[in-house]
């Protein structure tokens, strides 16, 4: 029961705005810019990418809908961080079927060791 | 019948889960135990609705207590080599009801038999994931904290 729950907070219907959201160069360098320089402001963000603060921001609200970033208020600015939650839940998934075969494995020496 | 069987091993990489583990049994016992439709089901926890034949297709019901509300999971029985190899397709452990699969891409999974002293050696590999989106992108978030900017570029590769 409480052992498919980790699967089941994995569903495709979730998975699919993630990908959504990757699949985009902006917004991936956004989150290589925030991976290496932490929390940061639209401004900061816009600064060197030839991209508008229009647009950065629109790439910032679709990965806030993808669950990839999340804002916070610094006095009068607005900052943006990674968030990675929804990322770290796509690799829980191989670790739990990896952990449902070694299940397997056990169940099945035990079922042809125990007439032996 | 000297050797002491083997801890579960344990490989995990990008597109492959793979665990190998010695059973104290002749191997003609554990070919009967893995493709037999009835012994199958017992330690896997998993009625299947017909037997394992090359190009079945059969429908398993999940036994294993508490996940009984789970509905059939599809198998495509790809290969059956006796007492050497079985594989088959599925959705891999798909144990969530509230989700349609079938339109996902399924994983393999093999089953290879060897003999070796004191038992028998099976190894179990299920591939195929980099083709399942959520999955493939798994890896490419296998990350620590300082790995973030790296896999950003893996990730660009992928989706370029």
């Amino acid at each position: 029961m409480s052992r498919s729950r980790g699967a089941a907070a994995l569903k495709a219907t979730e998975a699919v705005p993630v990908f959504a959201a990757l699949a985009d160069a902006t917004r991936l360098s956004l989150l290589g810019r925030l991976s290496v320089d932490g929390p940061l402001s639209i401004t900061h963000l816009s600064e060197g990418t030839g991209v508008t603060r229009q647009a950065i921001t629109r790439h910032l609200h679709a990965l806030g809908r993808a669950g990839l970033v999340r804002d916070a208020r610094h006095g009068r600015e607005r900052v943006f961080a990674l968030d990675l939650k929804r990322l770290e839940k796509a690799r829980q998934y191989l670790d739990h079927v990896s952990a449902s075969w070694d299940a397997a494995a056990a169940r099945l020496k035990a079922f042809v060791e125990e007439e032996a | 019948m000297t050797a002491e069987a083997q801890m579960v091993q344990d490989s995990t990489s990008t597109d492959r889960i793979e665990k190998n583990v010695v059973l104290r049994a002749p191997r003609s016992r554990v070919w009967r135990a893995i493709t037999n439709a009835k012994e199958f089901g017992e330690w896997f926890r998993m009625k299947l609705d017909g037997e394992i034949v090359q190009g079945a297709t059969l429908h398993g019901t999940v036994t294993r207590p508490g996940n009984e509300h789970i509905s059939p999971i599809e198998m495509l029985i790809e290969q059956v080599e006796p007492e050497r190899y079985f594989s088959y397709r599925w959705h891999p452990y798909a144990i969530d009801a509230a989700v349609n699969y079938s339109g996902e891409a399924m994983t393999l999974v093999e089953f290879i038999l060897d003999e070796t002293e004191g038992g028998t050696a099976v190894t179990i590999v299920e591939s195929g994931f980099d083709r399942i989106p959520l999955a493939r992108r798994t890896e490419a978030f296998r990350m620590n904290n300082n790995g973030w900017a790296g896999q950003i570029k893996n990730l660009a590769q992928y989706v370029a």
